[in-house]
């Protein structure tokens, strides 16, 4: 008898595959990772459209790092060269227009596909027990997308990549006692230079994404172990088949979800091609116009916006007034606007976690937040004058101008949907959940 | 509550009306009769660019070997295009020392390669039209949709020299009366108004394919993918059909 450990599964196929499968399951565990992870892994059978995005992120994921390996081989970071060298990949690489345009165009969708799947987490409570840490793993990728995103927007050199790092890294300036500090720490010299793209062409390319994979694999791991909610926020794994210990209203991961997500795939190609092929600037929101000029130091662009990702948290910024001369509770609040997100878990008092048997004022807090994020979304592209002032003879806010108004009452709404939140889960009527899911 | 919401609601419309209603309100500009298929014209405007603007300005990104794409032989591109260098791979640069260009014009000519992606094709086509007679400025000149341009009008042997007058008067957002000004041509030039038109929109023609060769293959490509996709789309609607049926 031989002392090798038999296969704990039996060989799927006979002949070659299957005792390379089985000499390969002798010493690493694929059949079992292959079984636990995709084959045998149960999925709610309910999911519906918000249920794609996950998967679809992932795709962008590595669509963005193989379109960003191609475009390094002919990138230079380097002050005098690096915005010729876009042009150059633009014009004189073979294709090199395509993994470009897919590579920026990949940068927005990531974020819009990330904004979403967040907010099937809002909607249907994934963020409750036991998916907490599941939630933070996803806070983490978002703030790491925001860093990855931020230190990738310098590298074309044009005026706005130029600008916009301006004034972020500035906002670091704002921060008290060690801020300036921090500011020359960031940029590696006392303003935005070739030091400073040096280091940030190693963070995007480099260190970022190695966070980001590392994080992507945590989250994965983390929805394996506790198993993905639904749009009825009810754990499948409470009602398993008496006789084949599944969940009854689960199916497996492959080939049900690998089917639909290919659907998904597709639909979502269509989108993401028809604006890398027609509109590949987005009518100047993916593709700024400024950016089509070389960094210029000395010339500041008229109207400095970030890209639209960040302007929800730049209006935010905006709204808030300076106090003692610093811009550094503005600042403060702009932090405080992400990391929030990441204390949701504990603030939610509700019994159910789908908003589908929520009561009205969650509802309403929902509607309400989302609202208040796409419209401070639209204020932080424009400036801040776009509707005008007060008359001046109101009281207090007279002669202010009208957005700045606008747009602080809707930063009081995104923080009100959190603060509040452990009041208005625990009094609101709610409605009973059902015992299986609705398919 | 509702209220509330519904404040909301409306800001929200508001938001999305003004998003639509920005930019564009200042001045008007012409729209510029863009094809990047017809050659011809590309062709035309490229003599242009190089004859006109490529005396002060660079482009500096764009290989003269390029012009290939809109339908020249190298021989063509050797004999009639390059004044400023030998090497038909070179990029377009101009013979204008920076230092000059700093004596004379207070700055250099900024580099034209992308301004089509800069300014936009309109705002070219109604810039290189706008051009008049200004005693007040430093040059002589002054431009609709540039105030105080620092470049002269260079093109004025063509086109003739417009003048800005007062054609009425009409009643402006305070209730004043404002007067209402029109270009005019007061000396013609060595073109009809029409040709130099159709001079400028082969200029921008061609300078809207110099900022973006790519992009006539790039709508071309797009067609045939989403062709693609679309088949795709009902061959895995299908696929996800049948193997959900057994999912109860």
């Amino acid at each position: 008898m031989s002392n090798a450990p038999k296969p704990a599964i039996a060989p799927p196929y006979p002949g070659f595959i299957g005792n390379a499968i089985v000499w390969i399951d002798a010493r690493f565990p694929l059949v079992q990772l292959y079984k636990t992870q995709v084959g045998e892994y149960y999925a709610p059978k309910n999911f519906n459209i918000w249920y794609y995005f996950g998967a679809l992120a992932t795709l962008i994921l590595v669509m963005q790092i193989v379109t960003g390996i191609f475009l390094t081989m002919n990138y230079k970071p380097d002050a005098k060269f690096a915005f010729a060298s876009v042009e150059y990949i633009m014009r004189d690489v073979s294709w090199g227009w395509l993994i470009r345009y897919m590579h920026s165009t990949g940068a927005s969708m990531f974020f819009l596909v990330v904004y979403l799947h967040m907010m099937r987490g809002l909607m249907y409570g994934s963020y409750r027990k036991p998916r907490e840490l599941l939630w933070i793993f996803g806070c983490m990728i978002y703030l790491a997308l925001m860093a990855e995103a931020f230190f990738g927007y310098l590298l074309p050199w044009g005026q706005m990549s130029y600008w916009g790092a301006q004034v972020i890294i500035n906002l670091f300036g704002a921060i008290p006692v060690i801020g300036e500090d921090l500011a020359v720490w960031i940029r590696g010299d006392f303003s935005i230079s070739d030091a400073t793209l040096n280091r940030f062409f190693a963070f995007h390319v480099i260190a970022l994404p190695l966070v980001l994979l590392g994080l992507v694999a945590a989250h994965l791991v983390a929805l394996h172990e506790v198993g993905s909610n639904n749009p009825d926020g009810i754990e499948i794994n409470k009602n398993p088949d008496p006789n084949t210990g599944t969940p009854r209203d689960g199916i497996p991961f492959h080939p049900y979800y690998t089917v639909k997500d290919t659907f998904g795939v597709v639909v979502f190609l269509g989108v993401f091609t028809a604006i890398v092929f027609f509109a590949p600037e987005m009518g100047g929101y993916f593709l700024e116009a400024p950016n089509f000029i070389q960094a210029d130091p000395l010339k500041t662009p008229e109207h400095i916006a970030p890209v639209w990702y960040f302007t929800p948290f730049y209006a935010m910024l905006r709204a808030v007034p300076s106090m003692f001369g610093s811009q550094f509770p503005g600042v403060a609040v702009m932090g405080a606007a992400t990391l929030i997100l990441f204390t949701l878990p504990w603030l939610d008092r509700g019994k159910v976690k789908s908003v589908r048997y929520r009561g009205p004022i969650y509802k309403r807090f929902l509607t309400a937040f989302v609202i208040s994020f796409i419209i401070l979304g639209y204020l932080g592209v424009v400036p801040t004058t776009v509707w005008g002032q007060l008359s001046k003879s109101l009281p207090l806010i007279g002669g202010a101008d009208v957005a700045t108004i606008v747009a602080r009452v809707l930063t009081v709404v995104y923080f009100a949907f959190f603060f509040l939140m452990p009041w208005y889960t625990k009094v609101d009527k709610e409605k009973p959940e059902p015992e299986r899911v609705t398919f | 509550m509702k209220t509330a919401m519904k404040l909301l609601l409306a800001s929200l419309s508001f938001a999305v009306v003004s998003a639509f209603a920005s930019g564009g309100a200042e001045v008007h500009l012409d729209s510029a009769p863009i094809n990047l298929k017809d050659t011809a014209s590309l062709q035309r405007g490229a003599k242009t660019f190089i004859n006109y603007c490529l005396n002060c300005h660079n482009a500096q990104f764009m290989r003269y070997s390029h012009l290939t794409q809109i339908g020249l032989t190298e021989q063509q591109i050797k004999d009639n295009l390059l004044f400023t260098t030998d090497k038909f791979g070179d990029t377009m640069v101009s013979a204008l020392d920076p230092a000059d260009a700093k004596d004379w014009f207070g700055g250099v000519p900024p580099d034209l390669t992308l301004s089509a992606r800069v300014r936009g094709s309109d705002w070219l086509y109604t810039y290189l039209r706008g051009f008049y007679r200004d005693d007040a400025s430093t040059t002589g000149w002054n431009n609709t949709v540039f105030k105080n341009v620092a470049m002269p009008h260079v093109l004025h042997d063509l086109q003739g020299t417009q003048a800005m007058g007062k054609v009425g008067e009409k009643r402006g957002h305070d209730g004043k009366m404002e007067p209402v000004m029109k270009l005019g041509l007061d000396r013609a030039g060595s073109m009809s108004p029409g040709d130099y038109d159709r001079t400028i929109a082969d200029l921008v023609n061609y300078m809207t394919y110099m900022a973006e060769p790519a992009r006539a293959q790039r709508t071309q490509l797009g067609v045939l993918v989403l062709f693609f996709l679309a088949i795709a789309f009902f061959v895995t609607l299908w696929l996800k059909h049948e193997y959900w049926k057994d999912v109860k």
